[in-house]
């Protein structure tokens, strides 16, 4: 009965024994004993089963612990925080800008095929426009653009160098290798998403303006009146701390997968899909856990 | 010295090591050899608290490595070498950039003497002109000597070579072996050399550790290697093709 509950695909290897091919031995005990046999292997798997999310969830405190604890030590992760703050943040820039452009534009147009009423003003246009960028396509787009590229990054190099025993190498010198390559990575991330924000938000808006003024919905001016009658200072520092969030979320679960990761080219495989796409359902998880509880 | 007493170890509930004891003594070089999938490579891992035995104690210098907090193991391993399997040198510098780097994150010498000390550990392992180049352009060989030449960057008192010879032709692996025999004599370090390639053991070794499934099945000095009689220690030395009757081969290969 366990045993159809909980892997009702799996059939008992001993079952076998019942098939006819040993009859004597069916009826008497063999498949009566493997049976039992079987049903605790089955529990016990099954415990370690449910027992694994917890057990992930606290590697993944403790890396973190690890990670915090080095954090008065700076010449350690100095030259990495640098060059990671590079690549996390300054190379994301053209993307970046090219999805908010494209996502403040498409909003933009929308919002104005929508507006069918001559009652209500066009310089409303601006005023949708702009706090839908402010406050949740500027840091969704940047987070999921970023969580393939900044997150599959992190976990496909630290996959490798777990892989290639680079990460024992840097342990076995004396080195805290978590101090080393998580923290710098981590903090890039924290410090250079709310920056990438900011510059998501300015984009977006801008070519909403512009595509506006462009195509004849409203004027750049009338959309940028719009846009500031309706503007909350609010809005803005709810999208900094949702940028923040991100950024932690994204490099975090990425330095986390690709750390652990273990079995070769296929194992680093798995660890960058993993960690795009985890921290593509986190940030979603975040996005409406922030919005409920500071809106 | 280094004293690892009745270590075992499980990886999720399947023995890989079982009660290992076995003593390294000051100055001296061990081999540690096995078949494939001994747990050699498990056991090293041990030595420097990579990983932790489920029971027993690893002793570096009297002290048991795993019950001091993480910050006085990494002092204690700063006294290490390690040489691992690949290379494991850092794809992201220069092989240069390799070898100086426990020099810049360990000392504070002037990036002269940086210099100077890479310089003179790439000489060493007879790698003077490939400073520049990135790991990737670099042959097995010639990675597993840069890697060497790292190891040694900070003067360490031990040295572990895992399979420092696998996987090299037998010409780079004689190399190899005079070099990790020469700095050993030079630099007069403590060398346990992890290694299934008999050739190599029988060259360098002082004395020898055989693992025979996740048990050590003998100890003792290559002479008593030599003249051992156990059935399965002289089956996995038989099996590496090496005439263990000539002495006058092996006197010649160690001298």
């Amino acid at each position: 009965m366990y045993v159809g509950l909980v892997t009702p695909l799996r059939r008992s290897p001993f079952s076998t024994f019942s098939s006819g091919t040993y009859p004597l031995l069916s009826r008497y005990f063999a498949a009566e004993i493997s049976e039992q046999v079987w049903e605790r292997y089955c529990m016990a798997a099954t415990l370690m089963r449910l027992l694994d999310p917890a057990r992930t969830l606290g590697r993944y405190v403790l890396l973190h612990v690890g990670a915090l604890s080095m954090l008065g030590d700076v010449k350690l992760y100095r030259k990495n925080l640098f060059s990671q703050m590079v690549q996390i943040g300054t190379e994301s820039i053209p993307i970046i800008a090219l999805a908010a452009a494209f996502s403040g534009a498409v909003t933009t147009v929308q919002t104005a095929y929508q507006l069918v009423s001559p009652f209500i003003p066009r310089s409303i246009i601006g005023s949708i426009v702009a706090p839908s960028m402010i406050l949740e396509l500027g840091a969704v787009v940047t987070g999921f653009i970023l969580a393939g590229r900044v997150g599959a990054r992190i976990a496909a190099e630290l996959g490798t160098m777990r892989v290639t025993e680079q990460i024992d190498a840097l342990e076995a010198m004396g080195l805290n290798s978590v101090g080393y390559l998580i923290l710098p990575r981590i903090i890039a991330g924290i410090v250079m998403f709310p920056v990438l924000y900011v510059l998501a938000c300015l984009v977006g808006i801008g070519a909403g303006v512009i595509i506006a003024d462009l195509g004849g919905f409203v004027s750049s001016g009338e959309f940028v009146q719009g846009a500031r009658e309706f503007f909350k200072p609010f809005d803005a520092w709810f999208g900094l701390i949702k940028s923040i969030t991100f950024g932690f979320i994204i490099t975090s679960v990425s330095c986390f997968k690709g750390y652990h990761t273990t079995g070769g080219a296929e194992g680093v495989g798995r660890s960058t899909t993993q960690a795009a796409v985890t921290s593509c359902v986190f940030i979603l998880i975040a996005d409406l856990f922030l919005a409920v509880f500071l809106l | 010295m280094i004293r690892i007493e009745h270590l075992s170890k499980q990886f999720d509930g399947k023995p890989v090591l079982q009660d290992i004891s076995l003593d390294i003594h000051e100055g001296e070089t061990m081999a540690i050899i096995g078949r494939s999938g001994s747990g050699k490579s498990v056991l090293m891992k041990h030595i420097i608290g990579l990983l932790q035995p489920e029971e027993g104690r690893v002793l570096v210098d009297g002290v048991d490595i795993n019950r001091i907090s993480y910050k006085q193991l990494r002092q204690v391993r700063t006294q290490f070498g390690v040489l691992f399997q690949g290379g494991a040198l850092f794809d992201s510098m220069s092989a240069f950039e390799n070898v100086a780097f426990p020099l810049r994150t360990f000392t504070d010498k002037t990036e002269a003497e940086i210099e100077r000390e890479a310089r003179k550990c790439l000489e060493l392992v007879q790698l003077p002109d490939i400073g520049d180049k990135n790991p990737s352009e670099l042959s097995g060989g010639m990675r597993k000597r840069v890697a060497l030449a790292r190891a040694i960057a900070l003067r360490p008192r031990d040295i572990i070579d895992d399979k420092p010879t696998s996987g090299l032709d037998p010409e780079t692996s004689n190399t190899i072996d005079e070099l990790i025999s020469n700095l050993a004599d030079q630099l007069n370090v403590t060398s346990i050399v992890i290694s299934h390639d008999m050739h190599s053991v029988l060259a360098i070794a002082d004395r020898a550790a055989f693992i025979h499934q996740g048990r050590l099945h003998w100890t003792g000095t290559i002479d008593e290697l030599h003249r051992s009689t156990d059935a399965t220690l002289l089956g996995f030395v038989r099996a590496n093709e090496y005439q263990i009757g000539y002495p006058e081969l092996i006197a010649e290969k160690r001298s």
